[in-house]
């Protein structure tokens, strides 16, 4: 079941003021996040962030076509590395 | 037999059930737009006259993305997905199912026909 609109785009307000304080400024410096259930809103666009998968940071750099997405959309939790003999496979 | 937009052949079915033969054409829409171009949904779509295909055509141009159009868009969208690099976008690269369902069992519609590997548990008792 998708969210009520009633609510609008859920949006971690620590993340979000950390964006806009960056806004503020000129600096363009990855944040560091492990909201990944963030939607990207278009204040988003043009910053980089660190996305937490669980072991790791992804580097995501926002652009327009991302805004509605989910942060974690973009940072892959689980690592597939094929089944084995998978190379047999023609 | 009617002719809309250029492909379509709709049969000598009920209007509303051979308009359902356009791609993006449903039972809702078809309805639909029997009402606005007031025709009768239940007549056979052979005794239609060439007016009231011309005033279906017309709305179907205005009101709503069929066919050709449609697919397109339906493309553009996973290409969007595919683009920007979202999990989405890997599943469809994938030809995985992209909204959760499991795929330990089932979930053959997206991988095709099932491709049985030698050697694996099971294939041994299903022969």
């Amino acid at each position: 079941m998708s969210r009520s609109l009633k609510k609008g785009p859920y949006v971690d307000e620590r993340l979000l003021a950390k964006v806009e304080k960056q806004g503020r400024s000129t600096s363009r410096e990855p944040i560091k996040t492990w909201a990944r259930d963030c939607t990207i809103v278009p204040d988003f666009i043009g910053q980089t962030f660190m996305i937490h998968n669980g072991r790791q940071f992804t580097k995501l750099f926002v652009t327009e076509d991302m805004v509605g997405h989910k942060l974690g959309e973009f940072s892959p939790t689980r690592t597939f590395r094929g089944h084995s003999g998978g190379k047999a496979k023609k | 037999m009617p002719r809309i937009l250029g492909v379509d052949l709709p049969n000598d079915k009920a209007t509303h059930i051979s308009l359902r033969y356009i791609y993006g054409i449903g039972p809702t829409t078809s309805l639909e737009l029997c009402e606005k171009a007031k025709v009768d949904p239940l007549r056979k779509a052979r005794d239609l006259s060439d007016e009231e295909i011309a005033r279906i055509a017309t709305f179907l141009d205005r009101e709503y993305t069929v066919e050709g159009q449609l697919r397109r868009q339906i493309q553009q969208n996973i290409a969007r997905l595919r683009d920007i690099g979202a999990y989405r976008g890997s599943r469809h690269r994938r030809g995985l199912p992209c909204r959760g369902q499991r795929t330990k069992t089932n979930a053959r519609t997206r991988k095709g026909p099932r491709k049985t590997v030698a050697g694996k548990k099971g294939v041994k008792e299903m022969r």
